[in-house]
């Protein structure tokens, strides 16, 4: 697309675009070193993503800032409004994955009196490796504006949901093998359940993505969004 | 019982077939020349009733001279000629049987810049009722003038002046005197070029409040250079460009998801 005859127009694009690949690059390394840390049980490196937050709540400050100004000042019109708009989205999305991420923090400085069972951290890893897949594939199709990477992310939802299941059951027997399992289980549990939510905010960011390139949305596509 | 003529029956069953809006101007292969230059090549264009239809596209793409084709504005340029065909309820307006001057009255016009007639308040509405004979009486013609200018939302404001020239009142005040005017004499179809480029923010606003307002007993057709105007007002766009329509569709879709690139191009402000 050519540039906007005001090119300031064009600069507060750019600006929110770099905004959202700057809150992803940090959300995606926020959940990564949480899982090393909580892995390794690493306190230094967990305290360090806590610490991370609030950087990628000022990143989501900034962006919602220029959003609103941008709005005010140039009433963006279709692919403009779509792309501002999805921006604005994508931010609060991205910026629950770092709450997720620093989630998985706290619970990892909780838990390092134990030793994981190799299996459960393997599924964790596994379950990890996929979400944050999902994130970085939204991400590339963002800045792409790659409509069919987004409706691969979007397919791809249903591994992880299974991968989350079958590491529950797994949890589930460790605690019922033994009591004392039951804390760091559960710890391990909600850290599960905060990646398997990582990857439905890499859908949500698929569906945005989607509807910045496209203009479709799930809701006018079928009528009701679907279950 | 008599029958229905093949029009009637047509007109009819547009306006109650499947919950679609009737149409009340239609035009079909629009090839407008001024001279030997063509200004509008082949369009193709329904006006909805009771809908509000924008014209939007760059200057000199054809909005306005598609808008003057709709009540033969254009046959005051003498070397403009048109060609097609242009309906108002499946009548030809070109028809040489056509009264132009009570097609005008079907087809009322508000132009950019108000121009009242330097006469009275009361006496701008009164024309246009008064020479079409619209009022039997004095007390009709008071009660024509009271109603429009309540309708333009203008009453209120000048109840108590009515007597005074029209050209005293502000250019916001003025440009509802003439949307006014155009309603008292009962138009079906309301014509707007441009309406509030000569108004400020709120005098904008109670014109474009008075628009949505209109809709409901009119037809209206309003060519707009602001896009955010043309996005509240009306519920269909159509988007010119060197002489052609190039895209018509729902308002709502225009502006969010355009069909066209350069409609997109347009309405984001990417026009070279």
């Amino acid at each position: 697309m050519t540039g906007h005859t005001v090119s300031a127009f064009d600069d507060d694009l750019k600006f929110i675009k770099r905004k959202i690949t700057e809150m992803g690059g940090r959300a995606e390394s926020m959940v990564e070193q949480a899982i090393a840390a909580l892995i390794k049980g690493d306190h230094a490196l967990a305290e360090s993503v806590i610490a991370q937050d609030i950087i990628l709540d000022n990143l989501q400050f900034e962006l919602d800032e220029r959003v609103i100004i941008v709005i005010a000042k140039r009433q963006p019109m279709a692919a403009d409004l779509r792309e501002i708009i999805g921006a604005l989205r994508m931010g609060s999305d991205l910026e629950r994955v770092g709450d997720m991420g620093k989630n998985i923090a706290k619970r990892a400085k909780e838990i390092t009196e134990f030793t994981h069972p190799k299996k459960l951290v393997r599924g964790l890893e596994h379950l990890t490796s996929l979400a944050l897949e999902q994130l970085k594939d939204a991400l590339d199709a963002y800045v792409n504006k790659d409509e069919a990477k987004a409706e691969l992310v979007l397919s791809r939802d249903d591994a992880i949901d299974q991968v989350y299941t079958s590491l529950f059951r797994e949890l589930l027997t460790y605690m019922m093998e033994d009591p004392r399992n039951i804390t760091f289980c559960t710890q391990l549990l909600f850290c599960a359940k905060n990646i398997e939510r990582i990857g439905d905010h890499a859908t949500n960011l698929a569906e945005i993505i989607r509807y910045i390139v496209t203009g479709k949305s799930e809701l006018s596509k079928h009528g009701t969004r679907p279950e | 019982m008599n029958m229905m003529s093949e029009t009637q029956t047509e007109a009819l069953l547009s306006k109650y077939s499947d919950g679609q809006p009737a149409i009340k101007m239609r035009g079909r292969d629009v090839d407008v020349f001024y001279g030997t230059k063509q200004a509008l090549f082949g369009v193709n264009l329904d006006i909805n009733e009771n809908e509000v239809t924008a014209l939007i596209g760059p200057s000199g793409c054809g909005k306005s001279t598609f808008l003057r084709c709709l009540n033969r504005m254009n046959d005051t340029i003498d070397i403009c000629s048109v060609r097609g065909e242009i309906t108002l309820d499946n009548e030809d307006i070109y028809d040489p049987k056509i009264d132009v001057v009570e097609l005008r009255a079907r087809v009322g016009m508000v132009f950019q810049k108000p121009n009242p007639f330097p006469k009275s308040i009361f006496e701008n509405v009164a024309y246009g009722p008064r020479i079409h004979g619209l009022a039997r009486n004095k007390s009709a013609l008071e009660e024509i003038v009271v109603n429009s200018l309540q309708k333009a939302g203008l009453f209120e404001e000048v109840k108590d002046r009515l007597n005074e020239p029209g050209t005293g009142l502000s250019g916001g005040q003025q440009q509802r005197l003439c949307i006014a005017r155009a309603i008292a004499v009962s138009p079906e179809v309301i014509l707007m070029d441009e309406p509030c480029s000569a108004l400020d923010p709120i005098a904008t606003a109670k014109v474009e409040e008075l628009i949505s307002e209109l809709r409901a007993n009119y037809t209206i057709v309003i060519v707009t250079h602001s896009m955010q105007q043309a996005a509240r007002v009306s519920q269909k766009t159509a988007m010119f460009h060197l002489g052609n329509l190039i895209e018509y569709n729902d308002t709502d879709i225009i502006f969010t998801n355009p069909g066209n690139q350069k409609t997109q191009d347009y309405i984001t402000g990417r026009f070279g």
